[in-house]
């Protein structure tokens, strides 16, 4: 074991004794590209072939999927935000720069539309089809004259291209969308802890469960600073990421990586893609999002760094991450001498008590 | 503000979450692992028990100590492979020797223990053994089987402090300073608390107010010291089990004390020694539980963490 072995800076592959190793591999999710989409979590199901989480509805936005499982491997975050809420100030062109500027469909358009449209009706005999939506979203101003001359928009969902017409401010409100996934830690407490060896690092500087070894004491769970790795209950061994350490080895892109429409998802050598992520933050923050900021990206971190590192729009915690997550061995040294203390303060006490007078 | 009394002792800090879900994750662990606490503990101080006894010719200590000793030990291994997700493979436990792993540790430290105190149970029983041999060989085995038992002991009482703090859970990393002597002090007093039913002689006594005296003082720096990450020891069902343990624990020393006169008082202090114990072992262990079911107690630490030296400049 190196000096570093349990903080700061380390390449991990060559530390755990592999000679040859390839260079580090890991995961950069660029969030502000991230359309929420979820093909990254089922590209993951589909490919490691993990059972169901449960079919719930959460009442989180989008998400009902909760967070990462045992049988969640890739996790899709949603937040809603008004804008006020992410710190920054309304009214200067921050996130939204560049953006269309009106609301995402209009209720005239869609009128329009589906009062325009050939009829579809099929003689003999049966009415004309009837869009229901544009219907419900209208008040006819025939049967309700009080509502005006033309329709009324009664923000019923309406269906158009964003931005075809700007008749109203967009709204002071942002939506976050982020895919989480385990960070294959430069020092993973979960590794650390395992007491079988069933957690381990591989040649391209990932941590991976074995299946075979793992007995499914549950350790890993409570020491992982980021509530990943996860013991699956019917099974009772404990599943996480591998970063498709299979595919990997075949010198295939892990299946999120793969799936991902816009490239929030990007899979390559960890020195790159830290630079490809700085140069964009810059041009991000050159734009005027000064809320981009990267997350475990550097070495000199709590884990010594992420193997999956992200560029995040507000703070940490509002994805439901650590702000600063320091692993738990760091201070295992400490640990043991304080223990080696309290022993030996244990063994001076029956002495003294023994030793004592006989009363 | 309210008047009430039961104002919490921090003030309510803002912090944003994900839908106030968990960030780290609370370990799968049922009350098992709090249970093991207790019996392992208790393994470590009545083997000690056992040994002193052997050492000052104290026959029952030391009968009573051998024999709770295998007890415990018996239950602690029901109870540990019990929590496995995979109980049928707990031997994998046995494949690597990990220090980074105080769970790899404890479980060699268990082996060592348990091989050397179930040897000094065993020739506990080399009176009810016919052959001659046998009565003759057992008991100088027993005897070098029970100092063995007593050396690893501590070991045994203490690394279930570091088990516990070596994890992301808040209120156990906090502590871990302290947490080492709560659970030698536990151990010491549970220890007592079976020679006190026992045999209440003079070092019971003493080992009583010293088990008791560690417990204390770890404690009440664990439950006062660490600011916000105090205060799942101080409320709910921790809270609860704590100040019982304490309240047991103070009255299990009066007794041992003031009632050395009476055979009945003595048990009764010893008795309550043991239940204050497991109550301590719960109370941590309901108290960490709680620390990683809040995200507040992980991002508000952090947080001040990350502010502090911007402070500072
Ligand atoms: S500690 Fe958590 S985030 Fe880090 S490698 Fe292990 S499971 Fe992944």
């Amino acid at each position: 074991m190196g000096s570093n072995s349990l903080y700061g800076p380390l390449d991990p592959a060559p530390d755990a004794g592999y000679t040859d190793a390839p260079p580090r591999m890991g995961f950069f999710t660029d969030t502000s590209v991230c359309i929420g989409c979820k093909a990254c979590e089922v590209a993951c199901k589909t490919w490691n072939a993990i059972p169901d989480d449960g079919f719930n509805l959460l009442g989180q936005s989008y998400d009902n999927t909760g967070g990462l499982t045992a049988n969640s491997w890739r996790h899709v975050a949603f937040i809603e935000q008004p804008r006020s809420d992410s710190g920054a100030a309304t009214g200067v062109p921050g996130a939204f720069a560049g953006l269309p500027t009106g609301p995402s469909a209009s209720a005239q358009s869609a009128v329009i539309a589906a009062t325009t449209g050939a009829d579809t009706g099929t003689a003999p005999g049966l009415p004309p089809a009837v869009d229901a939506l544009a219907a419900a979203g209208t008040v006819d101003p025939q049967l309700f004259p009080a509502a005006g001359t033309g329709p009324q928009f009664l923000g019923m969902p309406q269906t158009d291209l964003p931005g075809r017409t700007s008749d109203a401010p967009r709204t002071d409100f942002r939506w976050l969308m982020m895919s989480n996934v385990c960070k294959h830690c430069t020092h993973a407490a979960c590794l650390d802890v395992c007491p079988t060896g069933s957690l381990f690092r591989t040649e391209f500087g990932t941590v991976v469960v074995q299946e075979d070894i793992c007995n499914g004491c549950g350790y890993c769970v409570a020491a992982c600073p980021y509530g990943v790795i996860d013991r699956r209950e019917d099974d009772g061994r404990a599943w996480k990421c591998t970063l498709c350490y299979d595919r990997l080895s075949d010198g295939l892109m892990p299946a999120c990586a793969q799936a991902c429409p816009t490239e929030s998802i990007v899979f390559g050598e960890l020195a790159s893609l830290r630079e490809q992520a700085a140069a964009r933050v810059e041009t991000l923050q050159s734009q005027g999002v000064d809320s981009a900021r990267l997350y475990g990206h550097s070495d000199d971190d709590g884990v010594g760094g992420d193997g999956a590192f992200f560029l995040l729009l507000d703070e940490p915690e509002v994805y439901g991450l650590p702000p600063d997550p320091v692993v738990t061995t760091k201070d295992l040294p400490d640990m043991w001498k304080r223990a080696g203390l309290a022993a030996l303060a244990m063994a001076a006490s029956v002495a003294v008590s023994f030793l004592g007078r006989r009363g | 503000m309210s008047r009430r009394g039961d104002r919490p002792m921090v003030p309510k800090a803002q912090f944003r979450s994900y839908y106030g879900r968990p960030i780290v994750r609370p370990a799968p662990w049922t009350h098992d692992i709090a249970a093991y606490l207790f019996t392992g503990g208790l393994a470590a101080g009545s083997s000690l028990l056992a040994a002193g006894g052997q050492l000052t010719r104290r026959p029952k200590l030391r009968r009573a100590g051998r024999v709770t000793a295998l007890g415990a030990l018996a239950a602690s291994g029901y109870f540990l492979v019990a929590d496995l997700g995979r109980p049928e493979r707990f031997h994998h436990m046995l494949r690597v020797a990990k220090p980074t792993s105080p769970m790899s540790m404890g479980t060699w430290i268990l082996t060592a223990f348990g091989a050397a105190a179930g040897a000094a149970a065993v020739a506990e029983a080399a009176s009810l053994v016919p052959s001659r041999l046998v009565r003759r060989v057992l008991p100088p085995i027993g005897a070098a089987a029970g100092l063995g038992a007593a050396v690893v002991a501590p070991a045994l009482a203490t690394y279930t402090a570091v088990l516990l703090s070596d994890t992301a859970t808040p209120s156990w990393h906090v502590a871990y300073p302290e947490l080492p002597f709560v659970f030698a002090g536990s151990a010491l007093a549970s220890g007592a608390g079976i020679g006190l039913i026992a045999d209440p002689a003079p070092p019971t006594r003493r080992m009583a107010v010293l088990g008791a005296a560690l417990e204390l003082y770890g404690a009440h720096r664990i439950e006062t010291t660490k600011g916000l990450l105090s205060e799942p020891y101080a409320t709910g069902r921790a809270g609860k089990l704590l100040k019982a343990g304490r309240t047991l624990t103070a009255a299990g020393v009066v007794g041992a004390v003031l009632g050395r006169r009476s055979r009945v008082v003595s048990a009764l202090s010893g008795l309550s020694l043991l239940t204050a114990s497991a109550m301590t072992r719960f109370g941590i262990y309901e108290g960490g539980m709680a620390s990683a079911r809040d995200p507040k107690y992980t991002v508000l630490p952090q947080r001040e963490r990350l502010t502090e030296p911007a402070d500072g400049q």
